[in-house]
């Protein structure tokens, strides 16, 4: 079966896929948080100076003065190395520090501050302004005070930062998809150990599976059992059916065939002994057919779930040849085995290869006229053969495919009586062994040769 | 005839540059490939052997070296744009405005073996550390007499006014950028500072622009003391000129570096950085820190003698240069130097 997806590729993925999207969200997310986080710290402190300047600025003689205090600069150099620019503007007027760093958009109310980020002398700075009136209250004025800083030392945090949380979230990653390895396969291990124990199974065993199941699988275990379990019936009514049908048909019939026989000898009129005969010829042929069905059927049956027993070919030729040696007695046919003195073995099921063997001989015997040689010859190593080869009458040409059709008989036969299923019958044991039924022509003087090549 | 050449050379290179130059000197190289155009503060004769062996270093080099002031060396670089490789100055304020405003290109140095605060932004690398001292003239203060702190300083000088009347010396912080970002420093560490300009006014003290200058006339017998003096070059006249003392002040001493920097005018880059290198590593030349007297960076001098308080680089060191601090600053310093 050609497997469509895989359970386990499909979960590792997801739970690595979540893993990496709650990374790159944790990368993000302290990375976003970090950086406000720095950014408002460097908002801070230059609000800090920018309010102590603004708290330094007096009116002097009419005008105002600064006296810029020392920590007002300074404490900007504590946390880093960046530039800092400072402009102070009454009224409009440039009072003091860098005249051309850019004066805020809009004036920041009194108690405010106003945030940018702008480029100065070439490089990205922050600048942070507040404002406050000065001056008599006649004709205060308001200044503005800005002080700016580049953001070196922000991008050095930043950059530290993104790099840790990307460390972080990287291993996190790689955790986790060590883990959604694991896990995926812990899952599925129930699965994996239901399936080990189905595959030792015997071809035959039926029984339910009764291994510890988590409840996810509980349906489909079930379900499977209760599949078994009907299996299990049908099959055994099946067996039943081949077993008792066969002794069904056949007692009656050989009864009823009985006292045909009986009959035809007591009888006296030549037209009246005709019709017993005819009577017992289908009789015969009904027999035959039952049994050939049935036996066709079991070889079947069987097939399905084939034994694997170690065989000794040599035992089961002689047994076969020692159950039809009487009938190849009644014509006076002589079986030449010819048998190897080492074993030739075989997996598969005895019961099976005796009944392909039985329906070839039986075919030879049926097929050669009286006081003929039939051989038997068994050949091992890497092919093993058996071939039965007879002194009758040969297919004539038939097509040998056609031979091992169901209920298909040569146009050779005769009167000789048949149901057509031998052939089949060991063509099919000969094929779910991994042979094949070969048939051909007896090369030296007229005949069959018939065989069983695995 | 030398002399009017000499002075004709002066004024040319004065019409040529707005600021002052103070000496000038080319040291040619064996086998000159490039040249490189130093600005400095230090005098040639405590310069000159780092100059050579830099050269005995790099004998492809040819250097060109200008002394100026502190004050002239910034006009030079962040008024008048002039085009220097290397400038090497004792104002570290200046150093640092410089710096801040853009006038300093960056250069990683390769590995150094200096504190973290001897380097700022990459951009100003210093290399010595100097006091400033009182130098006393031998020939005024006799050795049990010689004040070892500010308060002990005032009290001598407000005792025998007639005594040192004219006869201190210190620097006119107007001219020197040394000078200032001493005063400056000194003023933010102790109030005494204050009440010891007074005293210098009322004593009628005369304003300098070098330290060289008031070593010589203190060893002279000129004055009988100069304040605020830069330690290192007192130590190097020290060793071949009798007659004075150095003393470091016990309750605070200020520290400077002396810093260089790659101007953004740099024209040889490549020279100016093996300069700044060679600079790193003065401190494991002992042969040249005595050639210079100027001492090498030290950070376990700082723990062992607390007095010492080091300038630090920093945003700090801008604020006495805002226009209207300076203004009201030399405002403060006039009034209390110049009450005649
Ligand atoms: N040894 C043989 N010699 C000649 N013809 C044979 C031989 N064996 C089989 N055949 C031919 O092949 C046909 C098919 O054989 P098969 O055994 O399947 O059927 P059957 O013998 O007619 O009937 P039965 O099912 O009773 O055996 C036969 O009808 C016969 O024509
Ligand atoms: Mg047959």
């Amino acid at each position: 079966m050609k497997p469509h997806g895989s359970i386990r590729r499909r979960l590792f993925f997801q739970l690595a896929g979540v893993a990496a999207i709650l990374s790159l969200v944790f990368i993000l997310v302290v990375r976003g948080v970090a950086e406000r986080a720095a950014e408002g710290t460097q908002d801070d402190i230059l609000t800090a100076s920018a309010t102590a300047i603004a708290d330094s600025l007096r009116s002097e003689g009419g005008g105002v003065t600064l006296d810029l205090p020392y920590s007002a600069l300074s404490m900007l150099g504590t946390i880093n190395q960046d530039r800092v620019f400072y402009h102070v503007s009454v009224a409009g007027q440039t009072l003091t520090g860098y005249s051309d760093l850019p004066l805020p958009t809009a004036v920041p109310l009194v108690g405010a501050r106003q945030l940018e980020t702008l480029t100065y002398r070439g490089e990205e700075v922050r600048a942070v302004s507040v404002s406050r009136r000065v001056g008599p209250a006649i004709n205060a004025a308001t200044a503005v005070i800005t002080v700016a800083q580049t953001r070196l030392g922000l991008e050095a945090i930043s950059r530290q930062i993104t790099l840790t949380a990307t460390g972080v979230g990287l291993a996190f990653l790689l955790l986790a998809t060590a883990l959604s390895l694991w896990a995926a396969n812990s899952a599925l291990a129930p699965i994996s150990r239901m399936t080990g124990s189905m595959t030792r199974r015997g071809p035959g065993d039926l029984r339910p599976v009764r291994a510890q199941t988590p409840e996810e699988l509980v349906p489909l275990v079930e379900a499977l059992n209760s599949f078994m379990g009907r299996l299990r019936a049908s099959l055994s009514r099946t067996e039943d059916f081949i077993t008792e049908a066969a002794h069904r048909v056949r007692t009656p019939l050989a009864t009823v065939r009985a006292k045909a026989e009986i009959t035809h000898r007591k009888l006296n009129k030549p037209e009246h002994k005709q019709a017993i005969r005819e009577m017992i010829r289908a009789i015969d042929e009904s027999s035959r057919s039952a049994g050939q069905m049935l036996d066709h059927a079991m070889v079947t049956f069987r097939a399905d779930s084939l034994a694997r027993d170690v065989l000794d070919l040599r035992a089961l030729v002689n047994e076969t040849c020692d159950r039809l040696d009487p009938t190849a007695e009644l014509k006076d046919i002589a079986v030449d085995r010819h048998l190897p003195d080492q074993p030739v073995t075989i997996q598969g099921d005895g019961i099976l290869l005796q009944a392909a063997m039985q329906n070839i001989l039986d075919n030879a015997i049926k097929y050669s006229p009286a006081e003929s040689d039939i051989t038997v010859r068994l050949t091992g190593g890497d092919t093993i053969r058996l071939s039965i080869t007879d002194q009758g009458r040969g297919f004539g040409g038939a097509d040998p495919a056609s031979v091992t059709k169901r209920y298909t008989r040569g146009s050779n036969v005769g009167d000789v009586v048949g149901s057509g299923l031998g052939l089949t019958i060991a063509d099919e044991v000969a094929r779910v062994h991994g042979g094949r039924l070969e048939i051909s022509e007896n090369t030296d003087g007229g005949g069959a040769c018939v065989s069983l090549v695995f | 005839m030398r002399i009017i050449g000499f002075l004709i050379a002066v004024l040319m290179a004065g019409a040529a540059h707005g600021f002052e130059v103070e000496d000038h000197r080319h040291y040619p190289a064996q086998d000159e490939q490039t040249v490189l155009r130093v600005i400095s503060t230090a005098d040639l004769g405590v310069f000159e052997p780092v100059l050579l062996a830099f050269q005995t270093a790099h004998p492809d080099i040819s250097i060109d070296y200008t002394v100026t002031g502190t004050s002239d060396l910034m006009a030079a670089i962040y008024d008048e744009g002039a085009s220097f490789d290397v400038a090497i100055s004792s104002a570290m304020d200046l150093q640092t405005k410089l710096a801040n405003d853009g006038y300093a290109v960056r250069y990683e140095p390769t590995a150094i073996d200096l504190p973290e605060w001897a380097n700022w932004r990459d951009q100003l690398f210093a290399f010595t550390q100097e006091p400033a001292v009182l130098v006393v003239s031998d020939a005024f203060f006799a050795l049990d007499e010689t004040p070892r702190n500010r308060d002990e300083l005032i009290a001598l000088l407000r005792e025998s006014p007639q005594r040192f009347d004219g006869k201190i010396g210190t620097y006119d912080v107007r001219r020197s950028g040394f000078g200032y970002l001493m005063a400056t420093q000194d003023s933010r560490n102790s109030e005494a500072f204050w009440r010891l300009m007074e005293v210098m006014g009322r004593l009628n003290a005369r304003l300098y622009c070098c330290s060289s200058d008031m070593i010589r006339d203190v060893a002279e017998g000129r004055l009988a003391l100069a304040y605020n003096v830069l330690g290192s070059y007192a130590a190097a006249q020290a060793a071949d000129t009798p007659g004075f003392q150095i003393v470091e002040m016990s309750d605070f001493t200020n520290v400077m570096s002396r810093t260089a920097l790659i101007p953004a005018t740099v024209q040889n880059e490549q020279g100016a950085q093996a300069m700044i290198d060679f600079l790193l590593a003065y401190n494991q030349r002992p042969d040249l820190i005595d050639a210079t007297g100027l001492p090498a960076i030290d950070s376990a001098l700082f723990q062992s003698n607390t007095a010492l308080r080091p300038i630090r680089f920093g945003p700090g060191l801008l604020v006495f240069l805002d226009q209207l601090k300076r203004a009201s600053f030399l405002k403060n310093w006039e009034s209390s130097l110049e009450q005649r």
